[in-house]
């Protein structure tokens, strides 16, 4: 990333998270007995962007992409390789266990796969009081019993829902525990990984509208990293586009879905399908040719070149930087 | 005599499947998983069958194929009528001849539905020995010709690969080069592109229509997002809770939903082509809780047009016209039929 964009990023003040040039590589080990490293998974390369107060930004490409990756990152769950970490102008990468453990109040998650990642042998009630006895925020059960349930009503349900196990609610109803447990510390900036899309569609509105009501509400910082584009539209204020570890796009929401700009961004819409066959049968699709390379072993110069139906020669050896075509589109493509 | 009736009406006509009642016997008690299914598919068409997590949808299709698990699941009652026999009167050996040979099925899971220790080509080879359809060709230069077929690059060194080395999206190609190994009449694809990318998606189901037309195969795509059946259904049916409750022509069914569960459905996907709402409209409430179904229609206590009659009685699947079946009371009066872009 060059200098320019570095001081641009930097005067964006408004910047609750700050990511710069971030690296995460995974190292890939050989042998039954005498592991050694034998290569390296780029999962994350170089990926740079920010996150402003109050917005909600949505992160989308396909699986393997790096997107997960990208969060975990923000929040310290990975060391990262290279890189900062701007949370509200501290680099998390330096902090040591201590400081974070007090950040982390600000910053909390939710995760995709609501049937896995609530604890079956906690009742909901000790799930989302978990945190709150952890950071002592309450000391008094009494207290911290009502807390719980007024969280518990906040996401739409039934505070006796307290005494329940997780294996008793239904996939929605444990999405909402997920996201009692985030707020249970009143935390500044929430990183909603896939939240939905391990819920059935008529669930899904629900959650998503109980998301925006509660950022409304609270004035959250989301990041929403999905892979659904027609629900990332729905909820963003800003996009990213990510492939194979390195972001292809950045632009707010209107300017990504009218215009976009990297062949990746169009090819991506084009493939999403619209549930009416009258609109279908009219709207052209770009379906990309092959698969997405591996992130072992990726292609040189611009790592959609194989896949690009608008790629020249030398988009094999030169890198793209990350440009900004115009105001606040930043675009990574030398075809542009 | 439904059967011989139905014969002389639709020729074309290749399933039929009249109120078929798939239960299971649980610890809790007895689920109705499928409860009085019927629906048709003709020669060469794409049907859809469109429902949540839980309402039937897989198992109609295994029933059809008479793969119910056991001992838990059992087909109850009904009929499935295949090119004029009841799949359900055959023995298991009659059965063995129609499935993978007249009658094939894609998975999910193109991860775990392939065999982990056997190459792709004796995966293919398999498929065609056990059904001994074998005129002049060997059976590799057949299974060369389907992995070509469906589009796998560089598919003479592929055959002697293994399943791990495939990405999903070619997982599920060799999926359907067996399905397509026998010529089968009607290919069952439960979910096909479920667990794969967004623009995978997109290759798998074009592949999947080109090669339906070139063969003349009659397809049923199972599914829960009536987004990705758009572009490829001639016919969508609409389960909830173990039943049809709407069924009609795809242009038919998305823009003029008969049944409120459809409607809400296709409500509560915010979409691309249309301006962005500033809120969502879900459908309210939870998913029925099969081991404890309302009396009445099971939809009722998440149905913004519920009347005192739904709670007491269950509507039967009715014709209201031009091929179009609802299951719903007011189906006739749904006032907000057209989905607006308000």
């Amino acid at each position: 990333m060059s200098r320019t964009q570095n001081s641009k990023l930097k005067t964006q003040n408004s910047a609750i998270v700050e990511v710069r040039g971030l690296k995460k590589y995974f190292p890939v080990f050989s042998g039954l007995f005498t592991q050694r490293v034998v290569g390296w998974v780029k999962a994350v390369d170089d990926v740079s962007f920010s996150i402003r107060r109050g917005e909600t930004l949505g992160l989308v490409g396909e699986s393997g992409c790096g997107k997960t990756t990208t969060g975990r990152c923000i929040l310290q769950l990975e060391r990262v390789t290279e890189g900062e970490i701007l949370f509200e102008g501290q680099d998390l990468t330096r902090l040591g266990d201590a400081e974070l453990r007090l950040l982390r109040r600000h910053m909390q998650i939710v995760f995709q796969d609501p049937y896995s990642s609530l604890n079956p042998r906690m009742t909901i009630g000790q799930i989302i009081g978990e945190p709150i006895w952890v950071h002592r925020l309450l000391r008094d059960r009494g207290e911290c019993r009502d807390r719980v349930e007024e969280l518990l009503t906040l996401v739409g349900l039934n505070p006796l829902m307290a005494q329940r196990y997780p294996h008793e609610l239904s996939g929605g109803q444990r999405q909402r525990v997920g996201i009692a447990r985030a707020l249970a510390l009143e935390a500044r900036f929430v990183v909603c990984d896939e939240p939905v899309s391990a819920l059935d569609v008529s669930i899904q509105a629900q959650i998503i509208n109980l998301l925006e009501e509660l950022q409304g509400r609270f004035s959250l910082t989301y990041l929403f990293i999905a892979h659904d584009l027609s629900v990332v539209r729905h909820i963003s204020d800003r996009i990213v586009v990510m492939y194979l570890g390195r972001v292809a796009e950045i632009a707010d929401r209107v300017e990504l879905y009218e215009s976009p700009l990297h062949p990746y961004t169009q090819a991506l819409l084009s493939a999403v399908p619209v549930p009416d066959p009258a609109v279908e049968a009219q709207r052209e699709r770009v379906v990309l040719k092959g698969e997405v390379p591996s992130p072992m072993n990726p292609p040189s110069g611009c790592v959609f070149h194989p896949r690009c139906p608008i790629a020249v020669e030398e988009c094999g050896q030169i890198v793209p930087q990350l440009r900004e075509i115009r105001p606040d589109h930043w675009v990574a493509c030398s075809r542009v | 005599m439904l059967a011989r009736l139905c014969k002389i009406n639709f020729v074309a006509t290749l399933l039929e499947v009249r109120d078929l009642r798939t239960h299971f016997h649980t610890s809790q008690g007895i689920v109705r998983a499928v409860d009085g299914v019927s629906f048709d598919i003709k020669e060469g068409e794409t049907a859809a069958l469109v429902g949540e997590s839980g309402c039937g949808k897989t198992m109609t299709a295994l029933s059809v194929m008479r793969l119910v698990p056991k001992p838990q699941g059992s087909i109850v009652g009904g009929e499935i009528h295949f090119q004029g026999r009841d799949l359900l009167r055959l023995t298991e050996q009659e059965m063995r001849e129609i499935r993978g040979a007249e009658i094939a099925m894609i998975f999910q899971e193109p991860m775990t539905s392939l065999n982990p220790v056997l190459t792709i080509g004796r995966q293919i080879t398999e498929t065609l020995e056990a059904h001994e359809r074998l005129s002049r060709d060997t059976p590799e230069a057949r299974a060369l010709e389907l992995l070509r077929l469906v589009g796998i690059p560089d598919a003479n060194r592929r055959l002697s690969d293994y399943p791990h080395r495939l990405s999903g999206g070619m997982r599920q190609r060799i999926m359907i080069a067996i399905a397509l190994s026998c010529n089968p009449k009607l290919i069952l694809a439960d979910e096909p592109t479920t667990a794969l990318d967004v623009t995978i998606q997109a290759q798998i189901l074009e592949l999947m229509r080109e090669l339906s037309r070139k063969f003349g195969v009659a397809m049923m795509i199972i599914t829960h997002n009536l987004g990705v059946v758009a572009r490829y259904a001639d016919r969508v049916h609409v389960m909830y809770a173990g039943k049809v409750i709407e069924s009609a022509g795809a242009r038919d069914i998305y823009q003029n939903p008969r049944h409120p569960y459809t409607l809400g459905l296709l409500h509560s996907v915010p979409r691309l082509d249309q301006p962005r709402k500033a809120k969502l409209d879900p459908i309210e409430g939870q998913p029925p809780d099969l081991w404890n179904l309302p009396q009445g229609c099971s939809f009722s206590p998440r149905c913004k047009f519920v009347i005192e009659r739904c709670k007491r009685e269950v509507p039967p699947l009715r014709d209201i016209g031009a091929g179009h079946r609802s299951a719903c009371w007011v189906a006739e009066t749904l006032s907000q039929g057209k989905v607006s872009s308000s």
